[in-house]
């Protein structure tokens, strides 16, 4: 059966015309959604851990809404539900950004709220006994610290976030999947398509967690 | 008379139901060196952490060189700069060098220059005998060395009183010399200093007062350090108890 493969379209026109146009935006997708939801998760842990119920409160609930949703709800309900609001089309693109920073950012504050409670609690001491204010603290002393130990979790939610880019084939953007899908479709061989695709993800994610792997073991020398 | 350098009256504190403070008073003056010991689960690190707030308390109030810990008026971090603490674990931030940790605080809490931080760290790490280690990171030093230098950045900041929590019970007992030395120097100095720690020979030798703490938070003794130790009958029981324990060895 698989002697009926027909490979001979895959030449680099095809490579470059098709499916590096679609890895571009997977990667500035996946790039762009870990820097923005490693960010707003900062914020959003950060105000979960605050004291303040009126800054956590916000903050848990739209954690844990996040979590409950499936992603390729998000993807769908943000792309038909904002052009209602701002009343023109957003583009699947920009839509995907948003969307995916949006989503993310839930999954990384829980990370970096386990990465700042796993700080002791003689640190933080240390650091107020010195006369840093509750920020400065967290800024100088805390953060760095959480931030180094959870590099691999961060880098292992990236595979993650990398994979979860091609749910946004639900709202036609143009990413890696869909740059091997037309290829596919415009030579009349989806299957070789798709078989393609799998391996492009495999080696890509792959190779990062090997990577992750390597961090892991480094990170656990220095400590 | 001079106004105290510290000052409790009538401290209280709960964990929930649990009393772990009760009803403390002291007061020490300026220059004064006292060692408070007790048993373990006594609230002798509690009430230290209380002088610098670290440990919110319930009930009393706790003075500072005339300002008022309790009131939630008080700017806390301005407070607590002119407070050194030295802690049973060192405390040294790991992912910083040994300068950074001795430069921190004084460059973004006292506003120095970098220049002005690293001249003045560098002095105090020269003075506990670890200028030759001002690059390393403190998980390349010993633990009595990142006591010293722990001692070093809290010193840097020029504090007008230096609190010592446990400062030799997390060390190596090679190790606890050196601490020591540091300490005794510092209070044959006349640093105002107070230090919970089991190290007697340190409290013979340099404290002015001993204060003594039995489970529940309660300060059952405070008295001079020649009535202290050299009038072992008018003791409490369980100061005697613990003496015996403690000394016996």
């Amino acid at each position: 059966m698989l002697d009926n493969l027909d490979w001979s379209f895959y030449n680099w026109d095809v490579l470059s015309g098709f499916v590096l146009k679609g890895l571009q935006f997977s990667v500035m997708l996946t790039v762009v959604a870990t820097l923005g939801g490693v960010a707003f998760g900062t914020v959003l842990a950060l105000m979960r851990l605050s004291g303040r119920p009126w800054l956590a409160w916000p903050a848990t609930v739209y954690v844990n809404g996040m979590r409950s949703i499936p992603l390729v709800m998000v993807i769908l309900w943000f792309f038909l539900l904002v052009p209602l609001v701002i009343g023109r089309p957003l583009g699947a693109e920009w839509s995907a950004v948003i969307t995916f920073i949006a989503f993310e950012a839930a999954y990384f504050s829980e990370i970096v709220r386990a990465g700042i409670q796993s700080i002791p609690r003689g640190q933080v001491y240390a650091g107020q006994a010195l006369g840093l204010t509750y920020g400065q603290n967290m800024r100088y002393v805390i953060l760095p610290q959480a931030f180094r130990n959870m590099l691999p979790v961060f880098l292992t939610q990236t595979i993650i976030l990398f994979q979860d880019t091609s749910l946004v084939y639900a709202i036609g953007a143009y990413d890696l999947l869909k740059g091997f899908e037309v290829a596919g479709k415009n030579y009349g061989r989806p299957i070789e398509a798709y078989l393609a695709a799998a391996v492009a993800y495999f080696v890509i994610c792959y190779s990062l967690s090997a990577l992750v792997k390597r961090l892991h073991a480094r990170i656990a020398i220095i400590r | 008379m001079e106004r105290p350098m510290i000052e409790l009256k009538n401290v209280s504190k709960w964990y929930g139901p649990v009393q772990v403070l009760s009803d403390c008073s002291t007061t020490i003056h300026k220059g004064e060196v006292v060692v408070v010991c007790g048993p373990s689960g006594s609230g002798k690190s509690t009430l230290i952490k209380t002088i610098n707030a670290l440990e919110p308390i319930q009930k009393g109030e706790i003075w500072v060189n005339g300002q008022p810990v309790h009131d939630p008026k008080t700017n806390l971090p301005k407070l607590r700069a002119q407070v050194g603490m030295v802690f049973q674990h060192f405390e040294l931030f790991p992912h910083l060098t040994v300068t950074e940790n001795l430069t921190l605080a004084q460059i973004k809490v006292l506003g120095r220059s970098p220049e002005d931080a690293k001249k003045h760290g560098l002095k105090y790490l020269e003075r506990v005998g670890l200028l030759a280690h001002k690059d390393k990171y403190p998980g390349q030093l010993s633990g009595g060395q990142q006591q010293r230098v722990a001692i070093a950045r809290a010193l840097s900041m020029d504090p007008i009183v230096m609190l010592f929590d446990e400062p030799t019970s997390a060390l190596d007992p090679e190790m606890v010399g050196e601490v020591l030395d540091v300490m005794v120097s510092l209070a044959q100095e006349g640093m105002t200093m107070m230090c919970v720690t089991h190290e007697m020979g340190f409290a013979r030798k340099v404290s002015h007062r001993v204060i003594f703490m039995d489970v529940g938070g309660k300060i059952l003794e405070d008295c001079p350090k020649e009535e202290f130790f050299g009038n072992p009958e008018a003791r409490q029981p369980r100061t005697k108890d613990f003496l015996n324990k403690i000394l016996s060895h």
